[in-house]
Parts: C-alpha cells; sequence; structure tokens
C-alpha cells in the first residue's frame, strides 16, 4: 500500500535533487532552469498528495495555480538568458561573473 | 461578492491601468508615450497612496479570509506607492539621457507595486505565493531591461535563479504547512501552529522563513542583492533598495504574525540569527568596497539586519518599530540614490565612490545634504536613523533579547565606519576631477528634502509612530 509518507520521500527527494543541481551544476544555465523546474514540480506532488490525504480540494487548486507560475517564470528566464547570451556569446554557469561577489 | 471587489479596488485599478498602458503604448508607436505613461504613473501611485491612506479605519477581510485590508497592510501600502512613484520620478532624468526610457518600465513598475501590495494584504498561502511571483517577475525583467548590456543581463540572471530557488523554497515550506495545518488560510493554521507545533509545520516554517530571508536579502542569503545592485541600471537599483524590501518585510512579518503567532518561541531564534548575521555581515563586507551602489547593497542588507530586529521581538512594539524603521530607511534611500543618479562626469554616469572627493568644494549644497543623509544611514544621533534604530533596540530589549540589542549596536558603530569613510571623502578627499555641475530638478528635490527630513522629523517624525503604532496593533493580537 501507497500512502502519504511515500508520496512526500519522493517529493522531498526531487526537491534536494533539484537545489542539488542548482548549486553543483557547473555547465549550463539551462540545467538551473531545469532543476528550478524539478523543485516547483515536487512542491506539487506534495500538495496533490495533501490535498488527496486530507480530502481537501485547496491543494489541488494552488498546484494549478503553481503550474501557471511555473510556466511564466521559464518563459522570463528563457528570455533573459537569450538576451545574455547575445551578450555573451556563451550560456556557461562559470561564464557568469562578470561581477564578482 | 461586490463587497469583497471593493476592498480589492485599489489594485485592480492598477492592474487596469497597467494593462491600458500597455495596450495604449503598443498601438501609437510605443516608446513615444513612455514619458505620459512614467508620469501618470507616478502621479496614479501617489493619488493611490491618499486613497488607502484615508480610506476609513475598519479591518476588513474579503474573499473569505483571502485578503487583509487592515491598519498593517493600509500603512505598508501607502510606503510602497509613494516610494515607488518617487523613484519613477527620480530616474527618469537618468533613462532619457541613457536612451533606456522605454514604456515598458512603468507599465513593470506598477505590476510589481500590485504584486507588493498583494503580499502585504495576503491572508492566504496561495494569496502569498500568488503576490510574491507577480512582483518578482516583474522584478527579473526590470533587473535586465538594458537588454543589450551584460552587467545588466547578468544581474538579471543572477536574480532570476536565486529568486527562482527562493521562491521555491517558500513554496515548499508553504505545502508543507498546507498538509501539516491543513488549510491554506492564515487563520486556519494559527489555530492548528497553537503551543507544540508538529515537526511539519516546524519545518514549512523553517522553509518559508528561508525563502522570505531571500526576498528581504537578509544574511546568509544575500548573495544576489551586491550583483543585482551593481549591475542593474541604477534608477532600478533605487527601486529595489525601496518599495520591494518593505513589501518582503510586511510580508514576513504577516506570515510569522498571523499565522504563526501562536508559537512566537519557535521562530524567534530564527529571526533573531537572520537579524545578527545580516548586521554584521552588511556592515564588515562593505569597508572594501569601491562601487556605491554595491555599497548601498550591503548598507541594505545592514539596514534589513537591523529590521528584522524589530521583527526578532515579536510583540507589537517591535512591529511598530519595524515599520518605522522601514519608513525611515525608504526615505534615507531615495535621498542617496537621488544623488546616486545625479553622479556624472564629463556628461558620462559614475559609480566609483573616488568620484566624491572633495565634493564639498565643487558642490556644497549637495555634499552636505548627502552628510546628513549619510549620518542617518549610519545611525548617528540628532538624524532620524538613529531614531529608527532605536526604536528596534527598545523592542528588542523590552522583549528580553539583550544579547540581540548589544550586537545591535556594536554592529551599527562597525557600519558607522564605511559611512563616515564617504564623508572623510567629501570633506578631507584628496583634490580630482570634480562631479558635473548640473543636477536634475527633480533629484534636487527630494536629496535635499529627503536630508530635511532627517533633521525635522526629530520633533514628531511627521506622526507615522502613532500610525505605526496601530497597524502593529491590528498584527499581533
Amino acid at each position: 500500500m501507497i500512502g502519504l509518507e511515500h508520496y512526500l520521500t519522493v517529493a522531498a527527494a526531487l526537491f534536494v535533487i533539484g537545489i542539488f543541481g542548482i548549486f553543483l551544476n557547473r555547465k549550463n544555465v539551462i540545467i538551473i532552469l531545469m532543476s528550478v523546474e524539478l523543485m516547483l514540480l515536487a512542491v506539487n506532488i506534495n500538495l496533490v498528495a495533501f490535498s488527496a490525504f486530507l480530502g481537501d480540494l485547496t491543494g489541488q487548486v494552488f498546484t494549478l495555480f503553481v503550474l501557471t507560475v511555473a510556466a511564466a517564470e521559464a518563459a522570463i528566464g528563457l528570455a533573459i538568458l537569450v538576451c545574455f547570451f547575445r551578450n555573451r556569446g556563451t550560456i556557461a554557469v562559470e561564464d557568469v561573473n562578470v561581477m564578482k561577489g | 461578492m461586490s463587497a469583497d471587489l471593493n476592498i480589492i479596488l485599489p489594485e485592480i485599478l492598477l492592474s487596469l491601468f497597467a494593462m491600458g498602458a500597455l495596450l495604449g503604448a503598443v498601438y501609437t508607436g510605443k516608446d513615444k508615450l513612455a514619458l505620459p505613461i512614467l508620469w501618470a504613473t507616478a502621479g496614479l501611485f501617489v493619488a493611490m497612496a491618499f486613497w488607502i491612506g484615508v480610506s476609513g479605519d475598519t479591518d476588513r477581510m474579503a474573499f473569505g479570509g483571502m485578503f487583509t485590508d487592515d491598519a498593517f497592510s493600509r500603512f505598508a501600502k501607502v510606503t510602497i506607492l509613494l516610494s515607488a512613484a518617487a523613484v519613477l520620478l527620480l530616474g527618469q532624468d537618468y533613462m532619457t539621457r541613457n536612451d533606456m526610457l522605454k514604456f515598458e518600465y512603468p507599465v513593470l513598475v506598477t505590476l510589481a507595486v500590485v504584486g507588493m501590495m498583494t503580499m502585504v494584504s495576503a491572508g492566504d498561502l496561495m494569496v502569498l505565493y500568488m503576490g510574491l511571483e507577480l512582483q518578482s517577475l516583474a522584478l527579473y525583467v526590470v533587473a535586465s531591461m538594458r537588454r543589450d548590456n551584460l552587467r545588466s543581463t547578468e544581474a538579471g540572471l543572477k536574480y532570476f535563479v536565486l529568486g527562482a530557488l527562493s521562491s521555491g523554497l517558500l513554496l515548499y515550506g508553504a505545502s508543507l504547512t498546507y498538509g501539516y495545518a491543513g488549510t491554506t488560510n492564515f487563520a486556519g493554521i494559527i489555530a492548528a501552529a497553537e503551543g507544540d507545533i508538529s515537526l511539519g509545520l516546524l519545518f514549512g516554517l523553517v522553509f518559508m522563513a528561508s525563502g522570505l530571508a531571500f526576498k528581504v536579502s537578509a544574511a546568509p542569503f544575500h548573495m544576489w542583492t551586491p550583483d543585482v545592485y551593481e549591475g542593474s541600471p541604477t534608477p532600478v537599483t533605487a527601486f529595489f533598495a525601496t518599495a520591494p524590501k518593505v513589501a518582503a518585510m510586511g510580508l514576513f512579518a504577516r506570515v510569522v504574525h498571523d499565522a504563526f503567532g501562536g508559537v512566537v518561541a519557535d521562530w524567534q531564534q530564527i529571526i533573531a540569527l537572520l537579524a545578527v548575521a545580516s548586521m554584521f555581515l552588511g556592515a564588515i563586507a562593505a569597508i572594501g568596497q569601491t562601487d556605491i551602489k554595491r555599497l548601498m547593497a550591503y548598507s541594505s542588507i545592514a539596514h534589513m539586519g537591523f529590521a528584522l530586529m524589530g521583527l526578532a521581538a515579536g510583540t507589537a512594539a517591535g512591529v511598530q518599530g519595524m515599520l518605522i524603521y522601514m519608513a525611515i530607511y525608504v526615505t534615507m534611500n531615495i535621498g542617496t540614490f537621488a544623488f546616486i543618479l545625479s553622479m556624472r562626469r564629463d556628461g558620462r554616469d559614475v559609480t566609483d565612490i573616488a568620484a566624491l572627493n572633495m565634493l564639498s568644494k565643487s558642490h556644497p549644497t549637495h555634499a552636505l545634504a548627502l552628510l546628513v543623509l549619510l549620518f542617518s544611514l549610519a545611525g548617528i544621533p540628532p538624524m532620524l536613523g538613529f531614531f529608527g534604530k532605536l526604536y528596534v533596540l527598545q523592542a528588542a530589549v523590552d522583549a528580553g533579547l539583550f544579547w540581540l540589542a548589544v550586537l545591535g549596536v556594536v554592529a551599527s558603530v562597525i557600519g558607522a565606519f564605511y559611512y563616515l569613510r564617504l564623508v572623510y571623502f567629501m570633506y578631507f578627499g584628496t583634490e580630482g576631477e570634480p562631479l558635473d555641475q548640473a543636477m536634475p530638478a527633480i533629484q534636487w528635490v527630494a536629496m535635499v528634502g529627503c536630508a530635511a527630513i532627517m533633521v525635522l522629523g526629530i520633533v514628531n517624525l511627521f506622526g507615522i509612530e502613532g500610525l505605526a503604532a496601530a497597524a502593529a496593533e491590528t498584527l499581533v493580537r
């Protein structure tokens, strides 16, 4: 029997993979965008699992909002990335370094 | 239903204005309308601020508690709207000169402001998230507005990646809170989070707090701030340093008091640690900076630490101190950025602090106004900035956080060093090429006006003390 905790474990694993994808990846900014998407989808699994478990629709409504925002966020991220590529000629993560911080 | 719509009427009107302006500008040849739209936006912000400021003193809820209109949200909204209007007008000359005044700028700022107004009124996790994202998405775009400029696009990219990460953290926290409280409504969460809270709710609280700490740029979640401040066009930096900070602090206060007000001890330590880390990092890391925008970034990190100190107290006095601090902080920053926007040499913009050398000789009035603003930022007594610090320190002491107050004073003394270094440059520096003489009237008025407020405000803080107290009273029950 698959219960709530199994879903939460999968979501937590995906979320952590997403975070590591942002911080450990040294190659490509596109991978960062994918990792962000992974984090948001992990949250969606969480919300839907809780929603089914609690018998409450709010979680699924929340999921729909998150999906919409994730789409808008990906669009804006890619747009900024295209502008950056035009100026820099590369989208490798180690080349995003004009300003040191 | 119409009563609900009536409550969110300011947000609806601003959204309609943004869409109308977008359509109007596209149909009439794009950037020709940019300047009128910018002025109209600023005028609308001021009108909205007055409207919200005088519109009754009742607490109202819309859409089943999802959206709150109370004294706290009104105080935050007025601060947000007025500072956004001021920053729009301040940047106008800079943007026209650099040929970057696009009609999208005021429209995006309007949308960001609608997001901020939603944030400070949030009464539900969903509204919180939608408001935050509306604000963030608009801000990512304005950060990279100079799209042919490498620094601006890099700032936008960094802001986007770290902002998306923080939204993810916040959202994960929100999902756990929903799961373990059984509702997304703040009123429901506060009923579930009473006494000993479950581990799931605690995790939710911690994730949400770290997501929000990103948004207010509190250390150790501050790493995006210096790069974004330095890379963004200066008018946009001025915007980042003011309104979004107020909105994020307002949202932070709402979450910890409205949703987790029953478990103060659980979040007090987290916020106190964030406050200490921010104050010290902001004070120490700013010392070696040579770019004034980067310096202002570290300065804002330190100031957020002080505002968080008020929040850490967990009392009505703490929230009152936080609100007063934010109002003063915004005023100081508007004045300082009015000067930074005017820093030019031979017609080219400079941001190097070496350009301030012997400013007192070439521009005595500017140097004096900047001196007052810097003293106020440092929190040196006769200026208003000192009273802001006094309120939060008082609140921390009253709440029994002596160690936090002592560390705050120490950090404030360390931080005073780099502000005084700027003053030293202005009055006793080496002779160099002076800055250009001209300063647009709006910037001059804003800078001298803010400096005057810093001196004159000590009489009665322009009455914001009572307003902030009333606002804090509605939040902390």
